[in-house]
């Protein structure tokens, strides 16, 4: 049995004895993960399990929120994103994310794709045709450029949910993030959004490190090499997807993956 | 026996005391809502009696509105150049808004995107209780505080003159513009400063960059409202503004507003003479455009409603 840990890939998100608190309420337990670069792990689990929790500390983005407090630490590809001197937006230019419900800003769909970009050009000039063709390559990575070429300039929050979410990930590529995270990307969207979702992911494999939490077993189970399986905020297991699905080691995972609860 | 026998058709006749209240009621609130119509209507036909009379027998025009000589008193020649008037409106307004769209905008930005919990909510109490002082405390502050600090500060010898009504002005607006430009960045889905925080952006620049381009309608609005408010307002320029004739050449010169000559001076004249109707013709005026200024407002108000409910994400 191929044992995760074994391998000697460098973490690409490694948390050590993280706990996080919103207010009183505790929602990750002393959680230690060790995220394998350039694969797609997923991470399953019953809702309010702190999956999501998870995925959103691995960005800071749960810090908005203001009554957050976190012990422990995560180290994205080696760097401890927690500590003092770390900048919030480098952070989050290492770390793109993708939210559960499409959410393009109300802007140009050239303009939602060049966004992060011009953010993190820092003043720098950059020449009108490079940002053309950074919009045109993110377009077409995600496939959405051939159907909106023609209307650039038109509302990004116009395009059906499925070309959105689509955006939103096209819009994390300019800025070469190393890990994408991915909270229930496909769960606003219908069954043939998920598909074309799915294989857009399944196509970023290898390039990126993605951790997408999901709520569709089935999902985890056809599109992630790894899966992480969370119960009320402890990883309970973590282990090749096939592993988890076919031979689980703990008799929670199984009870989870055969749905007697969750 | 059958209970279902028992219903007769007068049964499902019977008018109990709920169907009453529920008619009257219905009859008490379709009256005062619709009451807005009759008064805004109304209002309209009596300014328009009152004034259309001198506009269509004595108006003219190009005195009205290019002349400074208000000598509506005269015995011999009386004159109705209301151009010192219009100046001095549109000068107490323009400065009252330089001080109050950068202070009102900024105000809302700290409420609603910097301030949480408790701040947050304080801030939005004291807004709305300045919103409540009554203009003649404003104009009392103007009149005796404003007055002699301008003539220390500046060395001039008049302190009640554009500067001090604008300034007063300026504050007194301001309030309801940072809570409507305050409701206006509220009304911004969360989820915009999420995905722009996400990919890496500082809180300024989700401000500058998502929030307001996503507010602008808005803010627009909360700007022409608090503009409607200056030009509207009286009982401040009355007391602030040192209530003369004049062309301003700075802003310590004194002038006299619109609203400030109609408040003075009618209760001093005849029902129905020309001077009266001269007022009339003032208020036509003010009518007007604070009436195209908050048609404006309302307009950009609703396009954004419309337009939130499609685009939301």
């Amino acid at each position: 049995m191929a044992e995760p840990a074994a391998a000697p890939a460098p973490a690409a998100i490694a948390t050590r004895g993280l706990n996080l608190w919103y207010g009183d309420f505790q929602a990750l337990f002393d959680v230690n993960l060790h995220v394998k670069q350039g694969i797609i792990t997923s991470l399953i689990g019953p809702s309010g399990c702190g999956k999501s929790t998870l995925l959103r500390s691995c960005n800071r983005i749960n810090e908005r929120l203001g009554y957050v407090r976190t012990t422990g630490s995560i180290e994205i590809l080696g760097q401890d994103i927690y500590a003092p001197e770390v900048e919030l937006v480098q952070v989050r230019k290492q770390v793109g994310m993708v939210f559960q419900r499409p959410n393009p800003l109300p802007l140009s769909i050239r303009d939602n794709v060049s966004f992060g970009h011009r953010l993190h050009a820092r003043g720098r000039r950059v020449s009108r045709s490079r940002k053309e063709e950074l919009v045109e390559d993110a377009l077409r990575k995600v496939l959405l450029w051939d159907s909106v070429k023609d209307r650039l300039d038109t509302l990004a929050t116009e395009l059906s949910l499925e070309a959105q979410q689509k955006l939103c990930i096209a819009r994390l590529l300019p800025v070469k993030p190393a890990v994408l995270l991915m909270d229930e990307p496909c769960s606003a969207l219908d069954p043939k959004g998920t598909e074309a979702v799915e294989e857009l992911i399944w196509e970023l494999r290898g390039e990126f490190t993605i951790l997408i939490v999901t709520h569709n077993m089935a999902q985890a189970r056809r599109a992630s090499e790894e899966t992480v399986f969370m119960l009320i905020g402890k990883v309970i297991e973590h282990g090749l997807t096939e592993d988890i699905f076919l031979n689980p080691q703990h008799r929670q995972t199984a009870d989870y993956i055969e749905g007697r609860y969750g | 026996m059958n209970p279902q026998a028992l219903a007769r058709s007068r049964d499902f006749d019977h008018r109990g005391r709920a169907w009453y209240v529920d008619r009257a009621v219905t009859v008490f609130v379709f009256i005062g809502g619709t009451s807005a119509i009759l008064f805004i209507g109304g209002i309209f036909a009596f300014i328009a009696r009152e004034g259309l009379g001198f506009v269509f027998s004595e108006f003219d025009a190009g005195e009205f509105f290019g002349s400074i000589a208000w000598r509506p008193t005269s015995a011999l020649d009386a004159t109705y150049g209301a151009l010192a008037l219009i100046v001095g409106t549109a000068s107490i307004t323009g400065l009252a808004m330089v001080v109050s769209i950068p202070f009102s905008l900024a105000a809302a930005v700290f409420i609603g995107e910097f301030a949480r919990g408790r701040v947050r909510e304080t801030l939005k109490v004291l807004v709305e209780l300045l919103a409540a002082i009554p203009s003649v405390v404003w104009g009392f502050i103007g009149f005796s505080i404003m007055n002699s600090l301008i003539i220390d500060l500046f060395d001039v010898p008049i302190g009640l003159n554009v500067l001090n009504a604008g300034i007063i002005l300026g504050l007194m607006a301001a309030p309801i513009m940072t809570t409507i430009a305050e409701d206006a960045l509220k009304a911004v889905p969360d989820g915009y400063r999420e995905a722009a925080e996400a990919l890496g952006a500082t809180r300024w620049q989700v401000i500058r960059k998502v929030v307001i381009p996503a507010a602008k309608n808005g803010l627009v609005a909360a700007v022409l409202l608090g503009v409607g408010r200056g030009f509207g307002e009286t009982m401040v320029v009355l007391m602030a503004s040192g209530h003369s004739i004049n062309l301003p050449d700075s802003v310590f010169d004194s002038v006299r507003a619109l609203t400030a000559t109609i408040a003075a001076e009618l209760g001093e004249t005849a029902v129905g003479s020309d001077h009266f109707r001269a007022l009339f013709t003032l208020g036509i005026l003010l009518f007007m455009v604070t009436f195209a200024i908050n048609l404006a407002a309302d307009t950009i108000m609703r396009g954004i409603r419309r337009k939130g409910e499609r685009g939301r994400p």
